[in-house]
């Protein structure tokens, strides 16, 4: 039996799955500060028999709350490596205000770095990268993260410049590494790698915190967080690369959905109480968007699922001309909503009326005409239903799977979709989806696709993907290939391609302890 | 507008991706390089073409090179002015003003950069009125106006002046150099006089720049749509209301080259568009028939609702 939890900003949620990953049990619980209480609360409401339970999954989106509050970070010193380039655009130079200053806007620009080929831009100079360290030192700063010009191509200059600072700086000072994170594209890479060294101290906490919470239920079982792309992590990763989890949400919800209806191709409207986000799985995974992302404002450079959000959900308020959102009581609404006693007219208020939720107290919303509230419900539907024209890419006929609290909004079925489901346990997905998540490998570089040799690099790059999966803990067997991408690079000699390959499998539990992880290489300062 | 400034620096990038119909480079890195610029020395002087002296000397600075470098590969900011002085020490003068080769892209905001830097004004007008790929394709080349000499300048130091029997040639040599010194390097050529501006030079496409951003701009914070904002500024016709639904891309000749499928709905349900690009939108055709063509700029946006 697995557990799947998913800390929320308002609530916990955790599930219980069978071996047939089926849903035994669902709870829900308010998230609490210090995370402990909110998940033993959450877990404890499953009663799970603790010595069944081989895996917990964790979804969190703690570490981007943080950042977007500005909050909880720690200050961290960014060095480049890259001189005499990249010297017009320091560290930082396009953050907003409020996270530049919870990171210190610490920027140091030292010699090293490669040319797209790999050849030395410049050498790297050793008394320049001590005199750093004593810098940094004098600050009295603990997490370092060190990005190069053309790392994903060559990562050597990243390491010697973090031995070299690492000798200077002493034991108890963090180590992130922008090879670790991602890909070509050197601002948006370095600012990954700024985002997670400033929460590498909030990542032991939270880390812990989690430890803690099933330690006190008596379950042993290995955890694991999930990441962007819906596979796990373990807690040393997590510890030492928490940026991986930004993007876990969405896509735990929408791996969640396509469990729950057992579709794994179709749109997924998630409604929570300020937004509906509408997604695409392809194959149970989600669609990735395309072009830059960007994170409290900051350009990164990891994939997240392509979401289309729109302003309406449970929280919505809803106007006397029956317009419903963008604004919304949120997580208020047990207080704000009329079901509840509230003065507030909101979109669950509608559902009630309308008989469609049984939530709150519906003599509250007996005085509310129906024509008013089906005309605004009609209109909540053809909202939804032209994002998620605006989402497909065929004309095909597509399912679409309704989760969140708040798709109770959602009649059956919508204009233009004749097949709208929402499946049992729909309020749970986030979890579900944590608790299914797997294990993957990537490879996303700069290849050399020389005439008549595509297909070898192909092979070889495939390769490469499975081959990460395997160490990464992934079942032998299990794991395939799940989404390749080419893309040639303009202008580049060589025929230069940019070529990605994702590969994902099962979990292998008789494995746990003696595998390498995907971010082995994150752990530098193991 | 008369000068360019941090207010309006961000319509310009705006604009000018716009007009990139494609290609030409993400503006994001120049207009980060450009903010740093106009940071540090102040805001840049914008002339038009009747206020330029028949003997100016206009030099076009650009960047050359890969999109993929210049993500990387960020410029330390000092190479266009290298190339700037290497071209003015072989010409025996100096420049008076700077122009952008190409409005579309990256390449509008490197001269903003440059100009910012050097104190030079820069003319309010670029050689093609849009983003196109090889060097030897601008304005001047048809105003019987020369490559060379021509100037290229890396982060380094390096500096290689090419004095060439043609514009392609000067093309292909620029771009072997180009490949030497990392993939990415900045130009100063095409030296104009001031009294070749009006038959070599787009008038007034920096403005134009400017306001397209700032429609779209303006549009999205009213929560308008942008694209009828924009539409409006460049007098465009909708040519297809569709889904993307298939790309083939191939490198030839170090070109992205290849086309977009885009099947209609709504209004437009039933019909085809095929987008044939290299680099930049070069031809589309509709349902068989040819609708629009190079020099026709091709754009082609992506609908997205206003959220909140």
């Amino acid at each position: 039996m697995r557990i799947g939890i998913d800390v929320g900003g308002t609530n916990t949620d955790a599930v219980l799955l069978g071996y047939d990953d089926r849903v035994l049990a669902a709870a829900k619980s308010p998230t609490t500060p210090d995370i402990t209480s909110g998940v033993t609360a959450a877990v404890r409401a499953l009663d799970p028999p603790a010595e069944s339970v081989t895996a917990v999954m964790i979804g969190t989106t703690h570490f981007l709350n943080a950042l977007v509050e500005g909050a909880r970070l720690t200050p961290v010193a960014a060095v480049r490596l890259g001189l005499p380039a990249t010297a017009a655009v320091p560290p930082m130079a396009d953050w907003p205000a409020r996270q530049r200053a919870a990171v210190g806007g610490y920027g140091y620009l030292c010699h090293g770095g490669r040319e797209f080929d790999g050849r030395p831009l410049s050498p790297l100079d050793p008394e320049e990268l001590k005199r750093t360290a004593a810098d940094i030192a004098a600050r009295g700063l603990t997490s370092v993260a060190v990005s190069s010009v053309f790392s994903p191509v060559a990562e050597t200059d990243e390491r010697q410049a973090a031995e070299i600072l690492r000798a200077e700086l002493g034991e108890g000072v963090h180590f992130s590494l922008s090879h670790d994170l991602g890909r070509v594209g050197l601002l948006a890479r370095e600012n990954a790698t700024i985002i997670n060294a400033s929460l590498r101290d909030l990542a032991t906490v939270i880390v812990e915190s989690l430890g803690k919470a099933l330690a006190e239920l008596s379950i042993t079982a290995p955890f694991f967080l999930s990441q962007n792309d819906g596979t796990l992590m373990d807690v040393d990763f997590a510890r030492t690369c928490p940026v991986a989890t930004f993007a876990s949400g969405p896509t735990n919800s929408m791996r969640g959905a396509a469990l729950l209806s057992g579709v794994g191709d179709c749109a997924v409207i998630d409604v929570g109480g300020t937004t509906a986000d509408i997604g695409m799985l392809t194959g149970g995974f989600p669609r990735e968007a395309a072009g830059e992302s960007e994170a409290a404002g900051i350009r990164v450079n990891f994939r997240i699922p392509d979401v289309l959000s729109l302003g309406i959900g449970g929280g919505s308020l809803v106007s006397r001309r029956g317009g419903t959102g963008p604004r919304s009581v949120g997580h208020l609404l047990t207080r704000e909503a009329l079901v509840f006693g509230g003065t507030r007219l909101t979109a669950t208020d509608l559902a009630v009326a309308a008989g469609r939720a049984d939530i709150g107290d519906s003599a509250h919303v007996a005085h509310l005409e129906p024509e008013f509230t089906e005309r605004a419900l009609e209109r909540i539907a053809g909202r939804l239903a032209e994002g998620v024209d605006r989402m497909r890419t065929s004309a095909a006929a597509l399912p679409v799977v309704a989760v969140g609290g708040g798709s109770v909004l959602m009649p059956e079925p919508l204009p233009g979709f004749a097949d709208v489901r929402r499946p049992a346990h729909f309020g749970v997905a986030n979890a579900v989806g944590a608790a299914i998540a797997q294990i993957g490998g990537e490879v996303d570089r700069v290849f050399r696709v020389p005439d008549g040799r595509r297909d070898s690099v192909l092979a070889e790059a495939r390769d490469e993907a499975l081959g990460r999966a395997l160490d990464a803990g992934a079942r032998p067997g299990s794991v395939r290939v799940v989404d390749i991408e080419e893309v040639p690079l303009a202008y580049l000699p060589g025929g230069a391609t940019r070529i990605r390959v994702k590969a994902v499998g099962d979990l292998d539990l008789r494995r746990i302890g003696d595998i390498t992880w995907c971010g082995a290489g994150a752990t530098a300062d193991a | 507008m008369r000068e360019i400034t941090l207010g309006n620096l961000d319509d310009i990038a705006r604009g000018s991706g716009i007009l990139g119909t494609g290609g030409g480079g993400d503006p994001y890195i120049g207009k980060l390089l450009a903010r740093e610029a106009i940071r540090s020395h102040g805001p840049v002087r914008l002339v038009r073409i009747d206020e330029v002296r028949a003997d100016a000397t206009v030099v076009p600075v650009s960047g050359m090179g890969a999109p993929t470098v210049l993500l990387e590969r960020v410029p330390n900011g000092r190479e266009d002015a290298a190339a700037l002085r290497a071209l003015e020490r072989h010409i025996g003068r100096r420049a008076t003003h700077l122009a952008p080769l190409e409005v579309g892209g990256v390449n509008s905001m490197l001269p903003i950069a440059c100009a910012a830097r050097t104190g030079l004004p820069l003319v309010d007008e670029d050689a093609m009125g849009r983003a196109f790929p090889e060097a030897q394709m601008v304005l001047p080349g048809l105003a019987g106006i020369s490559i060379s000499p021509m100037a290229l300048a890396d982060d380094k130091g390096n500096t290689v002046v090419v004095e060439a029997v043609d514009n392609h040639t000067a093309e292909r040599i620029a771009r072997a150099v180009c490949v030497e010194l990392g993939c990415q390097i900045s130009c100063a050529d095409t030296v104009l006089r001031g009294d070749q501006l009006a038959a070599g030079l787009v008038p007034a496409t920096l403005t134009l720049a400017g306001r397209l951003g700032a429609a779209v701009r303006e549009a999205r914070a009213a929560h308008r749509d942008p694209v009828a904002a924009a539409r409006v500024v460049l007098a465009g016709v909708p040519l297809l209301t569709g889904k993307v639904v298939d790309v083939m891309r191939r490198t030839e000749g170090g070109f992205a080259r290849g086309h977009a499928r885009i099947e209609g709905t709504r209004e437009d349900a039933g019909r085809v568009l095929e987008l044939g690009f290299q680099n930049e939108h070069l031809l589309a055709t509709r349902d068989g028939v040819t609708v629009a063509t190079t020099p026709d700029l091709i754009w082609f946006w992506t609908a997205r609702p206003a959220t909140r």
